[in-house]
């Protein structure tokens, strides 16, 4: 079941408000069980801003490297640095310790535009 | 981001293998590869590729073309044709060898078996199961009789050190005493087969050829036995960490084959198709090289090697990925002889930035079991 407390885009990043305003952001289960084994995540510098819809990080996998697109635009506040050592992580819990990085300065009504759980798993149903 | 789509090898109906319900039953994504619609990973590439460094690992390589060639002229055709030598095989021993075009190209690397005096196979690469029948119909003489058996013969590998305690509970006759690159009759449930102790990963194993209604059988019975199902990617990992070539990546019909630096499989002192330009040492400026890269950041085919002192470009990626074995990227690429030396510091254009690395010299992986004695492994 996908988390409900976060919004997603079509091209399967999810995006979560946390109370301090700060918006965290990953990818989906599905996301990662395309990629297949991660084996490396570039992540952006901390202070970078990010447009909305730009690259904001690269996950690798044996096969290949994909982009990942900032869902909102914002400043980047951290980065997950465990994935430095351990990019499985992304493959082993791509919504909680899989985490990329965290924006600031980011508008919430621009992630409420965003898919919900339902209206995302619905676009995955679609692309079978 | 963006999920690459699995489309089809343009417009080709895709073929499958007599194991293709077997993979669907367990899970495995499909992709097109070589006019066939294969497995390229189970459960995952990484824990597949270990399996076959550390366990056993199962493949379906029955998209692979099996030619069966025969008469007292067979010999000299073959010694004609491939750039290893022929006359020499004994019977129950195999050889690596290329089919050269005749401006010295690789059409397609192949296994040759030596069935009997007068009796081959040869094995090749599914995507050049066409271009090498018509080469060796057009090339080998009247009295040789040649057949493509591609679709009698089903194949599956199975590799790693547990392969050979699998292998003994399932042959009928003793496989000890099999040295490496050698093969025998067996039998399987009461049938001949063909028991032949080669591979693809560097590791201990075998690769059996058998008729195609016993491929579900042995699939399922080394399964049974603990073996783990692998698909292509795992396959690419480990001959990509032993530095072993793929045509379409280190081989093709367009560069001279003595640039891949097969000296193992090209004999120096004989004629053959191609000959004069696969010795012609004019014609080398380019060498297949490894390169160990610092990071787990792959290079990927295409990219552009650049020497590190002065970024000025020495030649191109053909194969990269992240080696399982090594917790690092590895690539081969070929580079200009004249200024790549093992050993020095080259850096890979990768897209937005630049991937530092080492030319070194294959295997990268160095710990392979594939030549060991088989009793070492013998339960």
């Amino acid at each position: 079941m996908l988390p409900t407390d976060r919004k997603y885009t079509k091209s399967h990043e999810w995006i979560k408000i946390e109370a301090d305003g700060t918006a965290t952001i990953g990818i989906t289960d599905y996301a990662q069980g395309e990629l297949g084994d991660i084996t490396f995540v570039e992540l952006p510098e901390v202070g970078e801003r990010k447009p909305a819809g730009e690259v904001c990080a690269e996950v690798e996998s044996v096969k290949a490297a994909s982009d990942i697109y900032a869902p909102v635009s914002g400043l980047v506040a951290a980065v997950n640095e465990d994935l430095d050592g351990s990019p499985e992580l992304v493959n082993q819990s791509p919504f909680e310790q899989g985490w990329l990085l965290r924006l600031s300065e980011v508008d919430a009504s621009a992630a409420d535009q965003l898919l919900d759980a339902a209206a995302y798993e619905a676009t995955l149903r679609e692309a079978e | 981001m963006e999920i690459k789509s699995r489309g089809n090898e343009a417009g080709a109906e895709l073929r499958r293998t007599p194991l293709y319900r077997q993979h669907l039953r367990l899970g495995a994504r499909m992709a097109p590869f070589g006019g066939f619609e294969m497995p390229i990973q189970y459960r995952g590439i990484v824990e597949e590729h270990q399996a076959a460094r550390r366990q056993a690992a199962l493949f379906d390589t029955c998209h692979m073309g099996e030619f069966h060639l025969s008469g007292t002229t067979a010999v000299a055709d073959l010694q004609r044709l491939l750039t290893c030598q022929v006359e020499t095989l004994p019977v129950g021993r195999c050889r690596y060898g290329l089919l050269c075009n005749e401006a010295g190209g690789v059409i397609d690397d192949l296994l040759l078996y030596r069935l009997a005096t007068d009796e081959f196979m040869l094995v090749g690469n599914s995507a050049r199961r066409q271009p090498d029948w018509l080469w060796l119909r057009r090339h080998v003489g009247r009295q040789t009789r040649l057949l493509d058996q591609s679709e009698e013969i089903a194949k599956i590998d199975l590799q790693g050190p547990a392969a050979v305690p699998i292998a003994i509970r399932l042959m009928g006759e003793p496989i000890d005493n099999m040295v490496f690159y050698s093969f025998r009759k067996n039998r399987y449930r009461d049938r001949e087969i063909l028991l032949s102790r080669t591979g693809y990963t560097g590791e201990i194993g075998f690769e059996f050829y058998l008729p195609v209604d016993l491929a579900e059988p042995l699939w399922n019975d080394c399964l049974e036995l603990g073996a783990a199902p692998a698909g292509l990617g795992a396959r690419d990992t480990l001959r990509l960490e032993m530095g072993m070539p793929l045509h379409g990546h280190e081989l093709s019909e367009n560069r001279v084959a003595g640039e891949a630096g097969l000296g193992r499989a090209i004999a120096a002192d004989k004629k053959f198709v191609g000959s004069d330009k696969v010795h012609d040492k004019s014609l080398l400026k380019q060498s297949l090289q490894g390169i160990l890269l610092t990071d787990r950041r792959a290079a990927r085919q295409g990219q552009t090697v650049l020497r590190a002192e002065d970024e000025r470009e020495i030649g191109t990626v053909t194969s990269g990925s992240f080696a399982p074995s090594l917790g690092r990227a590895v690539a081969l690429a070929y580079l200009d002889r004249e200024t790549a030396k093992v050993g020095d510091r080259i850096l890979v254009a990768a897209g937005r930035r630049r991937l530092e690395g080492q030319v070194v010299e294959p295997p990268f992986y160095r710990k392979a079991t594939g030549r060991a004695k088989l009793a070492r492994f013998m339960p």
